[in-house]
């Protein structure tokens, strides 16, 4: 008997933790609008900084002890860093928006629904002295700034570069190995897991399907977006796992569980294994380019300016860049670097190339290439396509 | 400076005081009124119960009726049933919801099929050291980590992996990521779930009635036909509930394991984590609820709850 009672008891405990676990989707947080007047000048330290980063953007010598650069702003300013690291930008929203952190690095698809929210102070770049040794082709952009109002200072910008292995393929030039061709490599393709990934597949259409009319990537009307969503779900059937945490990717790619798939250089790096290797197809690439932003809500606004301030020194900013693989936001930040040819391979400063970047934007329904006569796919539409492609 | 005995001894037969006097009243009230003891007995749980699982459904219910402003973000408290519309119209999410009660089927079905033969020879056979041992075998995965379980499985099933090792010699290769990793995932992360149950039933079979039907000409598979399994009947409903119900609310397996493909907790967690859609991730959540709820009811239909 007692056996029974207690499997039943068992049974309505496992029942409450379902119902428990379904529930939490049920946890809203009330977001308190704060004022987002941007300060005129700094007071004492707080002694603690909150911040919500990419992977690899806030390193203090735990996963590598030569990769640290918190250490030394904490023994600077007082402040104490605690980080929280993020896979994709709809994830980073999510957490920005608790309020939790005072400072966010954010990628251009990222920034404009966060100022948009209110979740994003407006930045006083008198206060950030590094601040005048950034590229001037970086400052003012439509990603970090609106209605001439700054809203961060720029961290650097990179490429989602093709990597592949060695073993299996010679250096493919395009990017239909992962889209017509994949089926070559049915079950071992790899893929960015998030909607904004899209943009790759718009982004192939615009080089081989010109008929489509796209002329930028994140600004797609319905049409285009179901060419791209087809591409898509033809690569489907070739994908072995989407990947969106980093680590995930280097033990695929490690394991020969994929073989060829989009990628970012520090993945490479994390990986380091002479037969996996990155390449810049002949279509171009998408990119990301990196937004320091102080939340509307934090509660340690002085240690976030100093974090600012400590991050924008090319000194700095040269070792975070170079770690993470992508080109730094100043040219003083190239003397610094352990490689010489650290910034000739990113083509940092080349403004040309910085051009060339299909850098992640946030896609709404005004389109973003100026055409009038449609209404665009927003960020919404995108988000629902992404679930319908994985099916 | 310890106390001395003498002072302990003193005070520890209290004479019956006032404080004993209001105890022995209250005793007696409540032994007549045999409801004033029931809500003391049920008080606290109750709440709990209320407070944690019939208003978390209902906030679960009321958020799939919101929306959310998908630029911002923001959380639209007009009600519209547009989510619960969404949900029951695509297809993408039927697809998803059918894979995922396939999955959960054939977990649980493979889970009662190692849980049966196990459990008839911890309970009729073994000698009760062998038992003993056998529980404890059985219980010691749910030692480690759920994800610790999850991710030696991903490496199990990777191309170079020990299943792609140990198939090579025949011809065969591991299945990799995917529903298949999924389903032998977690039909060996629940079977310790659906053995206990099933293992407690078959304890309780009498052995006279085995002896019985051998005695009246049974052959061994008549009696397990006839006899054992319809005894065994709420056990292994028992056991199944944990394996299905497990796995229908599963995503972490699925991310690990499951290649490229969703389940409807995937389809949860992106709504909540990346899409940052809550009303919509909350309409998704009711499918399995509502999915449980039939089973529950196809369950009762049979009668094997009341034997429980």
């Amino acid at each position: 008997m007692t056996r029974t009672t207690r499997t039943r008891r068992l049974g309505a405990g496992l029942t409450a933790a379902l119902a428990l676990s379904l529930s939490l989707a049920a946890c809203g947080s009330d977001d308190t609008e704060a004022t987002t007047g941007a300060p005129t000048e700094l007071g004492e330290n707080e002694g603690q900084v909150s911040i919500l980063a990419w992977p690899g953007y806030v390193e203090d010598g735990s996963n590598d002890p030569a990769v640290d650069w918190v250490s030394s702003f904490e023994e600077e300013t007082g402040c104490e860093v605690t980080t929280k690291v993020y896979g994709t930008s709809d994830e980073a929203f999510n957490l920005a928006k608790s309020g939790d952190y005072d400072v966010v690095v954010a990628s251009g698809d990222l920034t404009l629904r966060l100022i948009a929210s209110g979740e994003a102070a407006e930045v006083n770049t008198d206060l950030v002295p590094n601040y005048e040794k950034v590229f001037d082709f970086l400052k003012d952009k439509e990603w970090n700034t609106v209605d001439g109002k700054n809203y961060g200072v720029p961290h650097g910008y990179g490429a989602n570069l093709l990597m592949y292995n060695a073993d299996v393929m010679d250096e493919p030039t395009s990017w239909d190995v992962v889209f017509e061709k994949g089926s070559a490599y049915q079950g071992k393709v790899t893929a960015y897991d998030s909607p904004i990934y899209i943009a790759d597949a718009a982004m192939y259409l615009m080089a081989t399907q010109p008929d489509l009319g796209i002329t930028n990537p994140y600004a797609l009307d319905e049409d285009q977006l179901a060419a791209a969503v087809d591409l898509l779900k033809a690569q489907r059937e070739n994908i072995g796992e989407y990947w969106s945490d980093y680590l995930k990717e280097a033990s695929a790619f490690k394991t020969g569980d994929s073989v060829v798939g989009t990628t970012w250089q520090v993945i490479a790096n994390v990986i380091d294994q002479p037969n996996i290797k990155v390449t810049i197809p002949s279509e171009g690439v998408t990119g990301w380019n990196d937004t320091w932003m102080v939340s509307s809500q934090a509660e340690n606004v002085n240690c976030a300016y100093a974090w600012l301030n400590h991050i924008e020194d090319p000194k700095i900013n040269a070792a975070a860049t170079e770690y993470f693989g992508e080109a730094p936001n100043s040219a003083e930040a190239c003397e610094y670097a352990s490689s010489p040819d650290f910034c000739a391979t990113f083509k940092a400063g080349d403004e040309e190339f910085a051009n060339k970047i299909w850098y992640w934007r946030t896609p709404i329904a005004e389109c973003l290439d100026g055409r009038t006569d449609v209404e665009c796919t927003d960020y919404s539409d995108w988000t629902k396509a992404w679930t319908e492609i994985k099916g | 400076m310890t106390p001395t005995p003498v002072r302990t001894d003193r005070t520890a037969p209290a004479p019956p005081t006032s404080g004993g006097a209001v105890a022995r009243r209250m005793s007696s009230v409540l032994t007549r009124f045999a409801w004033m003891r029931l809500i003391l007995l049920l008080a606290a749980p109750l709440t709990w119960l209320v407070l944690i699982y019939i208003v978390a459904l209902a906030a679960l219910l009321v958020t799939a009726l919101w929306s959310v402003d998908s630029f911002t973000g923001e959380l639209s408290r007009s009600l519209t049933v547009d989510n619960l519309r969404e949900v029951a119209t695509e297809p993408l999410y039927r697809t998803v919801a059918l894979r995922t009660v396939g999955v959960a089927l054939l977990v649980t079905l493979i889970d009662v099929a190692i849980a049966l033969p196990i459990a008839f020879y911890m309970g009729k056979v073994a000698s009760p050291r062998a038992r003993r041992l056998l529980v404890v075998a059985v219980l010691t995965p749910l030692w480690a980590s759920y994800l610790v379980k999850a991710f030696a499985w991903r490496s199990l099933l990777s191309q170079d992996g020990l299943v792609d090792w140990a198939l090579g010699p025949i011809g065969l290769h591991t299945p990799g990521y995917g529903l298949t990793g999924v389903v032998i995932t977690q039909a060996y992360i629940w079977l310790p779930y659906v053995i206990l149950p099933i293992y407690a039933g078959m304890e309780r079979v009498p052995g006279s009635l085995i002896e019985a039907a051998g005695d009246l000409g049974a052959s061994t598979a008549t009696t397990l036909r006839t006899v054992v399994l319809p005894l065994l009947v709420p056990s292994i409903v028992a056991g199944s509930i944990f394996s299905f119900s497990l796995t229908l609310g599963d995503y972490i397996t699925v991310n690990i394991v499951g290649g490229a493909s969703q389940m409807l907790g995937n389809l949860v967690f992106t709504n909540v984590g990346a899409a940052n859609n809550l009303p919509l991730a909350a309409a998704i959540a009711l499918i399995p609820i509502v999915i449980m709820l039939g089973y529950l009811a196809a369950v009762r239909r049979t009668g094997a709850l009341d034997r429980l």
